[in-house]
């Protein structure tokens, strides 16, 4: 229970309303020193950055910029963002329908209330950019573009999953989209995305390309205790790697509180120790978490450096399916669930008129036959054959060694087949 | 000039075997052998067992132009003069240096790989010559560090990740399982990882029992990665840039008292098959299977076995994963009797695994168990004499040979 410490560190308990509002009425103040209380949402990097570290966000085009729309979004980008927080939304929930069937099986980690982030992020990204994740990764595989067919077959097991059924829920990979995963120990992401982030920099500086693709790490608040993070942070800082590390603050891991298990809760300070700009942001707040992930963005394009974005956000069900979810208070639960991204963004949609009911439930109907068809489709899908077994442990297949025969073990009829003994 | 080129990477298509003889199965005696190079320490092989590999693989001619290299050398080296010589660490220098010649996508990364030249200077001059980011001098994270070159080879670099020492690479654990060996399969073969991880490991002198580690026990159950441990300035230049062509994560062991061997190497491109071991000495009374230093000790004690009478045939596995049960099977099948000596710890080595994989395929041919000399369970002394008593000695070796040759 964290209680006792939330009332000396107002972490989540800000009288912050979600507010999406126009940009130059400032969110109503928060004691949290992290917050956005003294910075207009365009100069959030600035005086953080400037206040706590040399490193500092260039500021000048963002600064010039006369938006000619005094809205943060269009119309296009709005229903974009929507219909994709939906659908990360509806396949989550029918993930868990489907768990509770008994078609997927092991370790489920379900997004449900930190779409936000996810599009926030995703949604700014191009193809060739990367997005590394967790074992809470199917929104965002589905946010990089993998089609929820793919998605949904992985999960169920099947060949046509987009790892061949060999993954499952943690190993969302996919080579086409660029989504590096999915992986089930916290923190095993983060060297992977600096590794994707240095070639990016490698192919512009050695191999002269033009390439300006950014990594995205998400991961979470447990992982911010863990060895690999500070010592990417570091790396990140030093070579100036096109990385943004996205912290998604949901306050729990499992059933450890980010208060209880932290010696300094506030994540995004840990950035500047590093030499990059460390920012908070909202993460139940499309559209500010769109506003910073622009900067940040832009910085790693522009070969500034990485960025730590740290998201106060919260997962509305339990860590896991297998989690019964009895620690969390459930004010704290309530008091989230009243902060709905998605309530939230259909509100501003249609307050500023950007949209109506209409065009919103369309989407949502779309969504749901989307995701309908995506679990007929998996339904229908084959099962793995025994002849994969033994595929794809090797890129060069040679890796299986040399037989007593002579011959390599992988030309054996007999192993392609699956029956050879190896 | 004729380089010797490996076909690399992709498997053969499946091949009829239509010249297959059995009874070709035993490689031909040492008579083929150049004689004087027998009792040389770095004989690298043996020209004979090559030929008759050569009729048997009909179907891998591409492969043996790694071994037909090895059986030519002999007579480049030893008739023509060509060649340079050159220690291990130069060796392996080259090789790494060729083949980021030959790829702008190679790139080494490391502790003081690069203004340092590398803490056993297999990196030296490479820094200055390809620039800071294509030679990385890392911070002391080999978790990290590892885990950066695993997500660059994701991404389509091919990353040389160093070392300092093998020891260090426990830290890297988590990142060579799960990441470097799994991902691969995980991502249902959509990223390949084409990195080498290499660096000197097993007993040094008197370095004391963290820096005398000997990973290869530890990482031989990661499903797929290729483990290999060079031994000579040939098969280490070889191995290096085989390595570096695979598509598979390769683990390269060196030994840090192998770095100063001297050998005279081709001048002509060449490597060395990844999967395939290395005919030392042919011999007809027993096998004896070794690798990285070991080797060393077992051709020493192989001089005083000769002296004795005995004739045993030496081979350096040199892929300690996975095994090349051919030409260990071939041998077991002549000489009837196996010795395996290695520095691994005696529980779960290599040696272990060895022991194992003979005893499944062959146990029909032994007319003696197995035995295995490895080093004991302790955490390597820094005492010279105990250390000395750690790892397995040549006159151990020779009481071993007398004993299953009775």
């Amino acid at each position: 229970m964290a209680t006792a410490f939330s009332a000396t560190l107002p972490l989540h308990g800000s009288s912050q309303e979600n507010r999406l509002c126009f940009p130059t009425r400032l969110p109503p103040s928060s004691s949290f020193l992290g917050s956005t209380r003294s910075l207009p949402v365009r100069r959030l990097n600035h005086a953080h950055a400037a206040r706590r570290s040399p490193v500092v966000a260039v500021q000048e085009i963002v600064k010039e910029k006369k938006p000619t729309n005094p809205l943060l979004i269009t119309k296009e980008e709005g229903l974009v963002l929507y219909e994709d927080m939906i659908l990360g939304r509806s396949f989550e929930d029918m993930c868990a329908q489907m768990y509770y069937r008994g078609k997927m099986f092991g370790f489920v980690h379900l997004y449900n209330g930190q779409e936000a982030v996810s599009t926030g992020f995703i949604k700014l990204l191009t193809k060739s950019d990367s997005v590394v994740s967790t074992y809470r990764d199917h929104v965002h595989a589905l946010s990089k573009g993998v089609s929820a067919r793919a998605v949904m077959s992985e999960l169920f097991g099947k060949v046509t999953g987009c790892c061949r059924g060999q993954g499952g829920s943690m190993h969302m990979f996919s080579k086409e989209h660029n989504m590096l995963g999915g992986f089930a120990f916290i923190g095993e992401g983060i060297p992977v995305a600096t590794g994707a982030a240095f070639t990016s920099k490698y192919k512009r500086e050695v191999l002269k390309q033009d390439c300006d693709d950014v990594t995205v790490a998400f991961f979470g608040d447990g992982t911010c205790n863990n060895g690999q993070f500070y010592e990417c942070l570091n790396m990140a800082a030093l070579y100036k790697l096109p990385i943004i590390f996205v912290v998604e603050n949901n306050l729990w891991a499992i059933g450890m509180s980010h208060l209880r298990s932290t010696s300094d809760p506030e994540i995004w300070k840990k950035g500047p120790a590093f030499g990059m700009p460390g920012v908070h942001v909202d993460g139940m707040d499309v559209l500010k978490v769109r506003e910073v992930a622009k900067e940040a963005v832009t910085r790693a394009r522009r070969g500034e450096g990485p960025t730590l974005v740290e998201c106060e956000t919260y997962r509305f069900r339990g860590h896991s399916l297998a989690d019964p979810d009895e620690l969390r208070d459930a004010a704290e639960k309530a008091k989230y669930a009243a902060r709905d991204p998605i309530t939230a963004l259909k509100k501003y949609l249609i307050e500023n008129k950007l949209a109506n009911e209409g065009e919103l439930k369309t989407i949502e109907k779309k969504i749901d036959d989307l995701v309908e068809e995506a679990v007929e489709f998996a339904d229908a899908s084959p099962q793995p054959g025994r002849s994969q077994l033994l595929e794809n442990v090797f890129a060069d297949p040679k890796g299986f060694g040399i037989g007593p025969d002579g011959r390599y073990r992988c030309e054996d009829p007999k192993f392609t087949e699956g029956t050879a003994q190896v | 000039m004729a380089a010797r080129i490996h076909g690399g990477a992709g498997a053969g298509a499946a091949t009829a075997l239509s010249t297959f003889n059995p009874k070709k199965l035993v490689a031909p005696s040492r008579t083929n052998l150049p004689a004087a190079r027998s009792s040389k320490r770095y004989i690298v092989a043996a020209a004979g067992s090559d030929a008759s590999k050569k009729s048997l693989r009909v179907g891998h001619s591409q492969k043996l132009i790694a071994n037909a290299a090895v059986a030519t050398k002999a007579d480049t080296s030893a008739t023509t003069g060509t060649g340079h010589e050159l220690l291990l660490f130069e060796a392996l220098q080259e090789g790494l240096e060729e083949e980021m010649d030959r790829d702008p996508h190679v790139c080494v990364m490391g502790e003081d790989v690069g203004h340092y030249g590398g803490s056993y200077k297999v990196t030296k001059g490479l820094a200055d010559k390809f620039g800071d980011l294509r030679v990385l001098d890392t911070p002391i994270c080999e978790n990290a560090f590892t885990g950066m070159g695993i997500g660059a080879a994701m991404t389509g670099l091919r990353p040389v990740i160093e070392g300092m020492n093998m020891g260090f690479l426990l830290l890297a654990f988590n990142q060579i399982s799960n990441n470097c060996g799994m991902l691969h399969y995980t991502s249902g073969g959509q990223f390949t990882i084409p990195v080498v991880i290499r660096g000197p490991g097993g007993v040094g002198r008197q370095l004391g029992a963290e820096h005398s580690q000997r990973l290869e026990s530890y990482f031989q159950s990661i499903p797929g990665i290729q483990m290999v441990a060079c031994s000579t300035p040939y098969n280490a230049k070889g191995l290096m840039k085989a390595a570096i062509r695979s598509e598979n994560p390769v683990i390269l062991f060196e030994h840090v008292l192998l770095y100063n061997l001297k050998e005279k190497i081709p001048d002509e491109e060449y490597i060395c098959n990844l999967e395939e071991a290395e005919m030392v000495r042919p011999g007809e009374h027993i096998t004896i299977l070794t690798y990285s230093r070991m080797r060393y000790h077992v051709m020493q004690a192989a001089k005083t076995l000769v002296n004795k009478g005995y004739d045993p045939e030496v081979i350096d596995i040199r892929s300690l994963k996975p095994f090349d049960l051919y030409m260990i099977g071939n041998s077991v099948k002549k000489t009837h009797r196996v010795l395996i000596v290695e520095e691994c710890m005696r529980t779960g080595g290599i040696g272990a695994s060895l022991t194992a994989a003979i005893n499944e395929n062959f146990h029909d041919y032994l007319d003696a168990p197995v035995m295995c000399l490895s080093s004991q369970d302790v955490p390597t002394p820094y005492a010279g004499t105990l250390e000395e008593w750690t790892v397995v000695q040549p006159a151990q070796i020779v009481t071993a040979v007398e004993q299953l040759c009775q």
